[in-house]
């Protein structure tokens, strides 16, 4: 007897699922960034006030829920740079082949990594006035 | 009440001409933020200490204040085009969309503005 045809098997959308997984990602990563934005104006805000409405903002710049939020940041960036630059590339047409985003899709995952843990290492490093 | 069908009242119409805009802004807007982004955050991770006589001084050097005046009005547009498509996809209340997509283009619009000045205003040395 002939094998019956089967409704793709759900391993087939492996491949989607990580497609979904890498774009929303850059959706969630650009919304952390754009709270981002908010504490760089924020940060150069108080600067511009002067040195006593800065020393005034560090209750807030200096906060530790702050120190974990410029982590989040650099490592929000991190993966929005890169998964940016392979959405780019996708608009040229090029790397839309399944294994080639499939392989572009890990190639992103490990270079945000090491390039979020790389800047966060050395952006927390001791320095004076953090 | 008419009778014709919807894809029947959309065909022939042409386009509305300015479909691109929007994607065509993201990508140039992404495109600049490539290698500004990677200038702030070395430039940020690698400053020797962050009192805020060096921060000011930092920021008020010629190119930095100038690149950074580019990055702000650059992110805050690129941070606009992004809200308004995840709003457009997620938010369905016609209402609450046209009133998040405004307040969105408002406070961005403010961001840059306060950003700018900020820059500018260190810049020119009134702080300290």
């Amino acid at each position: 007897m002939r094998a019956r045809p089967l409704s793709p098997h759900w391993t087939i959308y492996r491949m989607s699922r990580y497609s979904v997984l890498t774009s929303l990602a850059n959706r969630a990563t650009g919304m952390v960034l754009s709270v981002g934005l908010l504490l760089l104006i924020y940060w150069l805000t108080a600067l511009a006030r002067g040195a006593r409405a800065y020393a005034q903002a560090q209750a807030v710049l200096g906060s530790d829920l702050a120190k974990v939020g410029y982590a989040g940041v650099i490592a929000a960036f991190s993966y929005h740079l890169v998964a940016g630059i392979r959405h780019l590339v996708w608009d040229t047409g090029r790397g839309l082949e399944k294994t080639q985003s499939q392989r572009s899709a890990w190639a992103v995952i490990v270079a945000a990594v090491v390039l979020a843990a790389v800047s966060i290492w050395w952006a927390f490093r001791a320095r004076e006035g953090i | 009440m008419s009778l014709q069908t919807p894809l029947g009242k959309a065909l022939g119409l042409g386009s509305a001409g300015n479909g691109v805009h929007h994607w065509w802004v993201q990508r140039l807007t992404a495109v600049a933020l490539v290698p500004l982004g990677v200038w702030l955050l070395v430039s940020l991770v690698t400053l020797p200490s962050l009192d805020f006589v060096t921060l000011v001084s930092w920021i008020g050097g010629t190119w930095t204040a100038s690149l950074l005046t580019v990055f702000v009005i650059t992110a805050s547009w690129h941070s606009r085009l992004g809200i308004q498509v995840i709003i457009e996809d997620y938010v369905h209340d016609h209402g609450l969309k046209t009133t998040s997509l405004v307040l969105s283009g408002f406070v961005h619009v403010l961001l840059a503005a306060l950003g700018v000045f900020a820059v500018l205003r260190i810049a020119f040395g009134s702080p300290l």
